[in-house]
């Protein structure tokens, strides 16, 4: 079994699942601070299968638009909490 | 045998973003789920981006590695502390079975998802005139 095949058949497999899961808490989730923290950790897991795919593909370049992902997701989440701490009475 | 390497380490990682992932999914709490997310993943993503800088080998692939594990260990914890203080003032309650509030008593509600700090010095009001 060579190292694609083990990326291929194993690693992104598990990953895919793991984001099956945090979408199950996205769809869930009672409070929205639960599906900002979830949508937090699929932009993470995201930049996770970037960076197994760049190796599958043999792409370096791919890993900039994981940069770019990581500093999107920062950028939602501090957003979202801004907005959170600013909702009025109702 | 550099491919048993990559293999190990992507495992290792692979394995720390599903812990995070079944963590969000079990614990009882945002509070709790916050941690778990927080510092599982990030480990998972430095691992995983780790493999993939020995897998290629470069100096320019290894820099924009370690920029990216660094941008997220900086932003990581960053953006969960604001989170977890946007929904505490939001009013969202800790599990019965957590043993410390260290921020019980500093704030009182206003609203249904609104509360404003306690200050003796009566800013309170300016604070509600602007909202």
């Amino acid at each position: 079994m060579t190292l694609d095949d083990y990326l291929y058949y194993i690693i992104l497999p598990v990953l895919s699942v793991s984001i099956l899961l945090v979408f199950v808490r996205f769809v869930k989730g009672p409070t929205i601070s639960d599906r900002v923290v979830a949508v937090d950790l699929l932009v993470t897991s995201g930049i996770g299968i970037i960076a197994v795919y760049s190796i599958l593909t043999h792409q370096p370049t791919f890993l900039d638009i994981a940069l770019i992902l990581a500093l999107i997701g920062f950028l939602g989440t501090v957003a979202y909490s801004f907005y959170i701490q600013k909702r009025k009475n109702k | 045998m550099i491919s048993v390497i990559i293999a190990v380490i992507a495992t290792l990682g692979t394995l720390f973003v599903l812990l995070a992932a079944v963590g969000i999914l079990r614990m009882p709490d945002t509070y709790l789920r916050m941690a778990v997310t927080t510092k599982a993943a990030t480990l998972g993503i430095g691992l995983i981006l780790i493999a993939a800088a020995i897998y290629f080998y470069d100096f320019s692939t290894t820099t924009r590695v370690l920029a990216i594990i660094l941008f997220i260990l900086l932003t990581a914890p960053v953006g969960a502390h604001l989170i977890g203080k946007a929904s505490y003032i939001s009013g969202n309650k800790l599990w019965e079975g957590s043993i410390m509030d260290d921020l019980k008593g500093k704030y009182r509600k206003t609203g249904k998802h609104v509360s404003a700090p306690k200050n003796p010095e009566g800013e309170n009001e300016q604070e509600e005139e602007e909202i």
